[in-house]
């Protein structure tokens, strides 16, 4: 242990170093356990989506080695590329509505921060985040069937028009199941933004305020910035929500009407399970992961310069 | 802190509308849930006639005695494993620093975002070859090991922010890693393993896609497979259906309710951490 490095190794240093070494084979057996869970349900699996990917395989008989030709139909079939394309439309509802309306409830939640309407609001608007998924898409598939609340409160207001099954039609399927996703993850995103603003020196507030500025310059020039690591975690939590979305879509609508609003964790489960395409279930299941990993990346980011 | 007028009240005002639109889907089902069994009510309207006993018929259509059951069969056979072990593993990686753990730690982080869609292909071949299909089992394991990358990570923030010092006047008082580990660590992290055992739990009782894919019957589902089955067998008498989802997601609410707290607590934390 040498001089310069001196108080650093004594952070770094293990906690004991006599009697039996924890740090080695002692340390070991308390990871082992944990890993061999791991590698047995995830690691393992990992490497065989990997694995399968290249072949075609009906999940019975003899499976044929077909390199990336998987891959290539993931890309250009347009029923495999246009659920990727709609995950990615899924993003706008499942991520761009809860942040931005959850800053703006966020914000003013703060505001009223004391009285009882900003607790009330605090807990009503998480219920969505505790309920199974699957309840979620049973309520609004029928919130929003054709004799449903939807179209009912429209009609009061004289929009009586545009009334439709919504989950059923080409045109509106897709952001109906998205609005679902806004509703359950509104909770979520305002509870961590409000936990940030929290965090928000008054000061700077009260400075503005005596430079004159008025509640809207407030908040995009002091709280906005200053959330920018809760809006990050926000948006991935809620981009990884939208492209790995399963139960919601499985529940209100099984993809249709058409192809309308298939999502790659639906069209895995329909190729592995229904249509015994093995091989282009992984394919898929591969570019799915794929995609969440570089979505999800920035979050490491972020969390590093942090205050751990 | 600031109160001029307009801005609050536009502020309370929006905050309404957003708890009413967050309760609407609630409100929906109740009321619907309390109309004549096979008609299909037209929007919010109170019947004239409440059939409160659509609840207790979902009950028994839905089996939902043998449901609450498994539902806490997986999840005793779940979380306090889960835990047990990603502490283990936590305190091994952040509190003795085991040689090779930076690399062990990578190789968690790597599952963090795992979309269980990925990997379920396999799962299901895998499953089946250990003879475990239609069992709880095949829910229970593989949770096990996909809980494993956040609870290890969870852990390890706890323990890496352990002092030293704590442990060495334990070890010269001569007690081995275990007796360290159990009689003096596990205490000191109990609020860290209780915000983790919440989400564990809440990740557990709505688990989806594992029970629709390996388990067929049912009665050996989660609660949320289980309601898949559900829809499936009586998605065209919406009343009862509707019944029986207010009743599914029942207990995840009363749970939530009593405590919120440690919820919203372990919740913000989880997605600040993962």
């Amino acid at each position: 242990m040498t001089r310069s490095a001196g108080a650093r190794s004594a952070h770094r240093r293990p906690a004991v170093t006599k009697l039996g070494d924890p740090r080695g084979l002692v340390g070991w057996l308390f990871v082992a356990p944990a890993l061999v869970f791991y590698a047995v349900f995830v690691l393992r699996p990992t490497v065989l989506t990997f694995q399968y990917s290249l072949y075609e395989w009906n999940g019975i008989g003899a499976s044929t080695w077909v390199g990336l030709a998987n891959y290539g139909k993931v890309f250009t079939d347009p029923d495999l590329s246009d659920s990727l394309v709609n995950a990615f439309q899924l993003i706008v509802f499942f991520s761009a509505i809860p942040v931005v309306l959850g800053l703006a409830i966020a914000a003013t939640i703060r505001r009223i921060a004391a009285s009882r309407l900003a607790l009330v609001a605090r807990t009503v608007l998480f219920l969505p985040q505790v309920i199974p998924l699957v309840a979620a898409g049973i309520a609004w598939s029928w919130l929003l069937a054709s004799t449903g609340v939807i179209n009912q409160l429209l009609s009061i207001i004289g929009l009586g028009g545009v009334t439709r099954a919504w989950l059923g039609d080409f045109a509106t399927a897709l952001p109906a199941v998205g609005m679902i996703g806004a509703w359950v993850l509104l909770g979520l995103c305002t509870l961590l933004l409000l936990a940030g603003m929290s965090k928000i020196d008054p000061a700077l507030y009260e400075a503005a305020r005596l430079d004159g500025a008025g509640p809207w310059r407030e908040f995009v020039s002091i709280t906005v910035p200053s959330l920018r690591q809760e809006i990050a975690v926000c948006v991935t939590v809620t981009v990884i929500a939208a492209l790995s979305s399963f139960d919601i879509i499985y529940i209100a609508t099984q993809g249709g009407p058409g192809n309308t609003t298939m999502v790659p964790g639906l069209q895995i489960f329909y190729l592995a399970f229904s249509e015994r395409e093995v091989g282009m279930a992984s394919a898929l299941a591969v570019v799915l992961m794929v995609l969440v990993i570089a979505c999800a990346l920035p979050i490491q980011w972020f969390a590093k310069d942090g205050n751990r | 802190m600031i109160t001029a007028g307009r801005e609050a009240w536009t502020g309370r005002l929006l905050l309404i509308l957003m708890m009413a639109v967050t309760l609407l889907p609630f409100l929906s089902l109740f009321v619907t849930a309390l109309h004549p069994s096979g008609t299909y009510p037209a929007g919010l309207a109170w019947p004239d006639d409440p059939q409160w006993d659509n609840f207790l018929r979902a009950f028994e259509a839905a089996n939902m005695g043998e449901l609450l059951k498994s539902s806490v069969l997986i999840v005793l056979g779940v979380v306090p494993v889960s835990i047990l072990l990603g502490t283990m593993a936590g305190f091994a990686i952040g509190h003795l620093r085991v040689i090779g753990g930076r690399v062990i730690f990578l190789l968690f982080v790597l599952g963090l975002t795992l979309p269980f869609e990925g990997i379920i292909t396999p799962l299901y071949y895998q499953i089946r070859d250990m003879g475990l299909l239609n069992t709880r089992w095949a829910i229970i394991l593989p949770l096990i090991g996909l809980f494993m990358p956040f609870s290890v990570f969870w852990m390890r923030a706890h323990f890496v922010n352990m002092p030293g010092e704590l442990s060495e006047s334990a070890r010269m008082d001569g007690a081995n890693v275990w007796q360290l580990f159990r009689r003096i660590h596990v205490p000191l992290a109990m609020p860290a393993i209780s915000s983790l055992g919440i989400l564990l739990f809440l990740w557990t009782w709505n688990q989806f896609l594992l029970a629709i894919v390996l388990v067929d019957d049912p009665a050996k589902r989660t609660m949320s497979g289980a309601l898949g089955a559900f829809q499936g067998q009586w998605g065209t008498d919406i009343p009862l259906l509707c019944a029986g989802s207010l009743l599914i997601l029942t207990p995840t609410l009363v749970i939530f309710l009593i405590f919120q707290r440690h919820f919203v607590k372990a919740l913000l934390q989880g997605s600040l951490k993962g």
